[in-house]
């Protein structure tokens, strides 16, 4: 340490210091600052040179006055002069005062950083370190450009003191964090692992920080440091409490470097050198075992570290989840934390088991504590701990125990927190629903949810109760009558007005027989909610009566009585007065036939992903984004509007659609309520986790199967370079002419050909989700513009035009989005679709934005086949070959062989001809290998009738396989086009 | 209605609190103070709204008096509650300090309960008040029954603010023109913005209960003589007197303000002793007493000289006294020379300013001075943003060009005629914020 100088203490400073503090006033304290500022403005000024002493006195004086919260505008150049002293404490306040107050100023940095330099080079230790310390305090893009270079040279030079590379590290982490592409990977990289093996603990411990944020960016580079860190590792643990003297802190060795080489080994799947992994586990196991030795100390210091420690080896394991015998230790371990009567721990027990539950290892485990779990949830003080008590039993609930849990979480429930009181609505939604056996419990479930905590309900969860009793006819005598008893209270919820509305105007009919809920019964008990209701549940409750005038034609009278009144027919809400009318119109009117057949019981619901759990992945926060683009974030709220019109049940009700193996979940794999512990799994993945859904849900349901497929492709693929690159010029610089379509677009329109949902196209800023319906000759295609990044898009626009004839065969509208895209955020943009006639091209997508300045410009092609308008048709086999044969002549039938390029598995087939739109006719073909398939294309102008055959060779070797598709259609246009698009799609 | 009331110190710890309502509750006491005093930012708003409760606040030198209430009312009534407040106090111990308060803290509370009734301002004379609320405890013994009966009918009767049976062996009446001029002028000498706020206050030992009449050469009352009587030979006389127009008045409660709506006469029957009969307003024909000439030039990036002229504005006879002109120097300051021809001049580190002060000047004279200034070159590109150059002085007539024309009293019960009263008139014009841009 440099001799210090006379009267280190300063007294001046401490002077004005204690002069401040005893000021009675604000004014005061201005009073005196103003005074001290311009006497330092005097001395600064002065002609004669001032000593280092006080300069370094005023310029602590301006930092004092600065911290305070006054502006200061002059002293920076004093302060630079400080830095050239060669005193430590006029170098040190120099540093101070810069890194305090030196803001990216021109000509000042320039002096600073040659100071710096001056100093790196100096081969004094102290000043070295104040230089790496006033780099990193101050951290900005120019001090990186001057000094990323280096930084790492000093860290890695093998004179370098010890003290000086701990700075040296913590100083690049700092840079490399703050602007990443200026650290340059080099040679000096590998050395730094070695730093690993470095005697001092103090350098270990700073350069596993760098190591740990380097290697998460780049893992290929770093991968010698797992032995390395293991081995580090096995000599501390194995090490007695003594033997690394100032590194251990209350009798535990080194708790910081244990932990950040943890959580280092976390970077990296589990190493595969048998003996390294030998050693890993020898090193978790010793920790674990640690962990149920008794104390060695009472302090709160030593069992904080100890735990520390811990919670960092468990997290390893989970993230290795390989080893069951770990798993199940890890978990045995939590469970006793569990208890604990530290908040803290019990906290982060319960955290860690919940990721330990979705283990198959050990999710057998986890459930053993389902008790002490649901007693948490009953008595834990902090609400913070009780939210993750409700999470773990989510995470835990599988069929053998789902009952409890859900009747648990009920209870609970109605005393929960009102923060977390919506998500527990849903949590409970999607365990009765996913774990369903019974479905009258699943229905009886769900009303006392809805009794309980209507307000936090949200429609989502009682659309998918109708959608689900609408599609089981075992439950909807059931639910009728639960419904009816419900609705008795003289209180409900308005939730349960609407469920109540919908299923007795549904299946009313089926509870009718008993006295106690004769149709007027039912009647006036709807009626009597019907004043406290809102205007869309009311509208709801319209709908329910018109339909109850068709099942229990005795009640026509005097629902046409309510109908008719003022209150209905002249209602001052638009919506309420035309139901009103219309339905009072209908009933009177149309006969009983007509009325039975425009109030049908409305068909079954189409199976779909349940939007209940879009609902709770959209509450899990904005990293899920990419995952609902595939799910459809936005379905819920479309079914909801098409659910609850009964104008849109009349429209629906024409329509006839295949009833599907009415699956809760919508999942779409092979067994999927059978499908226990491991499809569980995956699906919680798929619900948590915020990156790299793809794999995850690639099982849950099958459109995200084919995009996840198709995905990695689309990323690969360099299709627009980044704004960075020059070689893009003609992309980046273009002009505002929309770029020629990419050369691609042809292959992912291919791709769309039988599947309307799903990602469009995706690269390093953009992602292009798709969501598209159709219904006869009309089309509604949803685009949803993801920011990748996290600067915003400015300009935004986009345009869809039809190419030559397409003009007139195809009638596009969109709706202009907002020019502008916050980072990280989607925007959604609709696009209606008319058929005029057959049609081969298919309508250009043109993007353009900015980005950081470049302009981007995209083409794709938007995927709207002919096939898309196709209607199914279902016949019998005598009906098929009558209107094959009619269709006979030559260039009404399109024929191609081709080579298969897929497998030829059935379901898949059958899952992309029935994608295509088709009806797929099933025992008509004699040969039950060949697939055949009917459906109408609707256009404005003509209906096409289309019949389809495919005839796979399923005998040959794989690689020989091969396709005949026969089509035939009334116009010889839509059969050579159907047949092109189909024949690249096996 | 006002739900509680409290008195703090510069540090925020509470000196007096009396809560009136129970729905002000003891929690009100900290939020003011954190909100307020200790807020991060200096709160400039007398009015803040803290979780529906509104605190009025005033701050007399290091004391925060603040009034509470959860309930909407009149803003105004509320600060004018606090001003009365604080001169009912100031006239029973003087300067208001934490530390007087501290002393007198048992008569804080009587006045408190005294002049505010379950949140309800009452009687805030302060004459009135010391008939009952005295400093010296004992006295309440010598007290006849009489004397207390008196002060029962007096603080309940129809003219509270003065006790009957007043006698004084001389008759005398002191009243003073108070007036405080406000402007703001442009460099070139273009008038921006200027108004004077007056107040009339009184001082009267009077016997019995007499009648006065004020008149002053007010614009309205003028006109209307004149148009009444053009014969009138008094009446063309004065209505060739300037007379001025008041924007807008207020009196004290002892004036007949019917009488004003009708006839705009003030007559009363005045409190004993001190006592503000009017408070009033004029914006035209303002006498302006100094004029301000600025000169400011800047000599490259580290220099700037300042040249000031001052020139009063009135009849020579008459002397204008504690004059001081602030000049305000940028805050790069690192030195000031200045050359004065009169008075003294200083720079003032701590205020950011040179202060010029000159004892006496009489009416139209000119006083320059001039100052270099020096400056340290800094980095900041921020310009100097030339606070206005301000003054002060005090000068003795109305710059409102205001005349008392009469002030007559008249008791029928006594036997002394208006003559035989004393007046004492006098008129003070001070400065307000008076301002000239630079």
């Amino acid at each position: 340490m440099p001799a210090v100088s006379k009267g280190d203490g300063m007294r001046g400073l401490a002077v004005f210091i204690s002069d401040i503090r005893n000021c009675k006033s604000k004014e005061a304290e201005i009073k005196r600052i103003n005074k001290e500022l311009a006497n330092i403005r005097s001395k600064f000024k002065g002609d004669k040179a001032l000593d280092g002493y006080s300069k370094k006195k005023y310029v602590c004086k301006l930092l004092f006055i600065f911290l305070l919260g006054h502006d200061i505008d002059f002293g920076h150049m004093e302060a630079v002069n400080l830095l050239s002293s060669n005193k430590y404490t006029e170098k040190q306040i120099g540093y101070l005062f810069i890194s305090v107050l030196v803001n990216s100023n021109s000509e000042l940095i320039r002096l600073i950083n040659n100071a710096i330099k001056n100093d790196l080079s100096s081969r004094n230790p102290t000043f070295m370190c104040l230089a790496l310390h006033c780099i990193a305090n101050v951290g900005s893009r120019e001090m990186a450009e001057a000094f990323a270079g280096e930084i790492p040279r000093i860290l890695v030079a093998g004179d370098t003191m010890d003290s000086v590379k701990q700075s040296a590290a913590l100083c690049l982490l700092r840079l490399y964090k703050a602007s990443p592409d200026l650290v340059l990977m080099g040679e000096w990289t590998s050395r730094v692992v070695h730093l690993l093996n470095d005697q001092h603990m103090g350098v270990v411990t700073a350069a596993i920080s760098l190591i740990t944020c380097l290697s998460s960016k780049n893992p290929d580079e770093f991968k010698t440091c797992v032995s390395l860190a293991v081995s580090r590792l096995s000599r501390i643990v194995s090490s007695a409490s003594t033997d690394l003297q100032d590194y251990t802190y209350y009798f535990v060795p080194a708790p910081w470097l244990s932990c950040k080489l943890l959580r280092l080994l976390q970077c990296y799947p589990p190493p595969e050198d048998g003996a390294v992994k030998g050693r890993l586990v020898e090193c978790l196991e010793t920790i674990l075992n640690k962990a149920q030795e008794p104390p060695k100390s009472k302090k709160v210091q030593h069992s904080n570290a100890k735990n520390a420690i811990l919670f960092e080896a468990i997290s390893l394991i989970i993230h290795y989840d390989s080893e069951p015998n770990l798993l199940v230790r890890a978990c045995n371990q939590l469970g006793q934390f569990l208890q604990h009567r530290e908040t803290n721990l019990r906290y982060l027990a319960l955290e860690s088991m919940c990721t330990l539950a979705s283990s198959e290892f050990s999710h057998e485990a986890v459930k053993t504590h389902i008790e002490t779990v649901i007693n948490a949830l009953k008595t834990e003080r902090d609400v913070s701990v009780r939210q993750r008590a409700a999470d773990l039993l989510y995470a835990m609930c599988d069929r053998s125990n789902a009952k409890q849990i859900v009747a648990e979480m009920l209870s609970y429930l109605e005393t929960a927190d009102y923060s977390i009181r919506e998500e527990m609505v849903l949590k409970v939604a999607i365990l009765a629903e996913k774990y369903a056996v019974d479905y009258s419990w699943y229905v009886d479930t769900i009303l006392n949810l809805i009794r309980i905590a209507g307000d936090y309900v949200s429609e989502e969860v009682w659309y998918r109760v109708i959608q689900i009793v609408i599609n089981r006819d075992d439950v909807q005598g059931y639910a009728a009558k639960t419904v009816f008893e419900a609705l008795q209270a003289p209180a409900c919820h308005e939730n349960m007005v609407k469920v109540g509305g919908y299923i007795l105007g549904e299946f009313g009919n089926l509870i009718a027989g008993d006295p106690r809920s004769s149709p007027l019964v039912q009647f006036n008990l709807l009626h009597s909610k019907f004043h406290l209701c809102s205007v869309p549940t009311r509208a709801l409750l319209l709908s329910a009566y018109i339909k109850f005038i068709n099942l229990f034609p005795e009640t026509k009278a005097t629902i046409q009585e309510v109908l008719r009144s003022d209150s209905q027919i002249r209602n001052s809400d638009v919506e309420l007065q035309q139901r009103a009318v219309e339905y009072l119109k209908l009933s009177s009117i149309a006969s009983t036939d007509v009325l039975a057949t425009v109030l049908e019981e409305m068909p079954p619901f189409p199976e779909r992903e349940s939007s209940i759990l879009a609902k709770l992945k959209k509450k899990k926060g904005p990293g899920a984004v990419s995952v609902e683009l595939e799910d459809g974030k936005e379905r819920g709220e479309l079914n909801g509007g098409g659910d609850r019109g009964g104008d849109a049940a009349i429209a629906a009700s024409n329509a006839s659609t295949p009833s599907p193996s009415a699956d809760l979940l919508g999942l779409r794999s092979a067994a999927p309520v059978s499908g226990a512990a491991p499809s569980a799994g995956s699906l919680l993945v798929d619900v948590f986790s915020e990156a790299g859904p793809a794999a995850a849900s690639a099982g849950v349901n099958d459109d995200g199967f084919l995009s996840a497929l198709h995905a990695p492709e689309a990323s690969d693929s360099p299709l627009v370079e980044g704004p960075g690159d020059s070689d893009s010029a003609p992309t980046s610089a273009a002009s505002e002419d929309p770029a020629p379509p990419l050369p691609e677009s042809d292959e992912l329109l291919n791709k769309f050909v039988c599947k309307n949902n799903g990602v469009l196209f995706e690269n390093q800023l953009l992602q292009i989700g798709i969501k598209s319906e159709y219904r006869q000759n009309l089309g509604r295609m949803y685009l949803f513009y993801g920011n990748k990044t996290s600067v915003q898009f400015v300009s935004f626009s986009t345009t869809v035009s039809c190419p030559g004839e397409l003009q007139s065969q195809l009638n596009v509208q969109t709706k202009t989005v907002e020019p502008l895209v916050e980072g990280g955020a989607q925007v959604q943009q609709v696009i209606n679709i008319e058929c005029l006639t057959d049609f081969v091209d298919a309508p250009l997508l043109n993007i353009k934005f900015r980005y950081g300045g470049a302009l981007q410009n995209i083409s794709l092609k938007l995927p709207v086949t002919i096939n898309k308008f196709f209607q199914p048709t279902e016949m019998a086999a005598a009906d098929f070959f009558q209107r094959w044969k009619q269709l006979s002549q030559p260039q009404q039938e399109a024929q191609k062989i081709f080579k298969a390029s897929h497998g030829m598995d059935t379901e898949v087939l059958k899952a992309k001809l029935l994608g295509l739109g088709t009806a797929l006719l099933e025992n008509v073909d004699p040969n039950p290998e060949n697939y055949v398939c009917a459906g109408v294309i609707q256009t404005k102008a003509q209906q096409v009738g289309c019949l389809l055959r495919l005839e796979p060779n399923a005998q040959a070797q794989p690689g020989e396989q091969m396709y005949r598709l026969t089509l035939r259609s009334s116009k010889d246009t839509v059969s050579q086009r159907v047949c092109d698009l189909l024949a690249e799609q096996f | 209605m006002i739900g509680g009331l409290f008195i703090y110190n510069h540090k925020g710890e509470v000196l007096i609190s009396r809560v009136y309502r129970d729905d002000i509750g003891r929690n009100a006491v900290d939020a003011f103070r954190v909100n307020v005093i200790h807020a991060r930012q200096q709160v400039r708003s007398p009015v803040t709204n803290i979780a529906r409760t509104s605190f009025f606040h005033v701050k007399r030198s290091n004391i925060w008096l603040a009034a509470v209430t959860k309930q909407n009312v009149n803003a105004a009534m509320v600060f004018e509650f606090l001003y009365k407040m604080c001169d009912v106090m100031a006239s029973y111990f003087g300067k208001i300090s934490e530390e007087n308060i501290k002393n007198n803290f048992v008569l804080i509370y009587e006045l408190l309960d005294e002049i505010l009734d379950f949140g309800y301002p009452q009687n805030s004379e302060t004459g009135a008040l010391k008939t009952f609320i005295t400093q010296q405890g004992i006295k309440g013994q010598f007290q006849t029954k009489e004397e207390q009966s008196q002060i029962t009918s007096q603080v309940t009767g129809q003219i509270g603010w003065r006790r009957e049976g007043i006698k004084y062996r001389r008759n005398e009446l002191f009243l003073d023109v108070l007036e405080s001029v406000n402007l703001l002028m442009s460099p070139q000498g273009q008038v921006l913005s200027a108004h004077v706020s007056g107040r009339v206050v009184m001082k009267s030992y009077l016997s019995g209960m007499p009648e006065c009449k004020f008149g002053m050469n007010d614009k309205i009352v003028i006109d209307k003589a004149g148009k009444g009587g053009v014969t009138n030979e008094a009446g063309k006389s004065t209505s060739g007197k300037q007379s001025i127009a008041i924007d807008d008045c207020t009196f004290n409660q002892c004036v007949r303000l019917s009488k004003f709506d009708s006839e705009r006469s003030i007559s009363f029957i005045p409190p004993d002793g001190d006592y503000e009969l009017m408070r009033y307003r004029t914006t035209k024909d303002i006498i302006l007493p100094f004029r301000v000439i600025p000169l400011v030039r800047e000599v490259g990036r580290t220099k700037l000289e300042v040249k000031v002229v001052i020139k009063s504005n009135f009849k020579p006879s008459l002397l204008a006294q504690k004059i001081e002109v602030r000049i305000p120097t940028p805050l790069n300051t690192s030195g000031v020379q200045v050359i004065c021809m009169k008075g003294k001049a200083k720079y003032k580190a701590s205020e950011n300013a040179i202060v010029w002060k000159i004892k006496r000047m009489a009416g139209m004279k000119e006083s320059q001075i001039s100052a270099e200034i020096e400056l340290l070159p800094t980095n900041d590109k921020k310009k100097w943003a030339r606070p206005p150059i301000s003054m002060n002085f005090e000068v003795p007539f109305a710059p409102s060009g205001l005349k008392v024309r009469y002030l007559k009293v008249f008791e029928s019960k006594l036997n002394y005629s208006d003559h035989d009263v004393v007046k004492w008139v006098r008129y003070i014009g001070r400065s307000g914020i008076y301002e000239t841009r630079c």
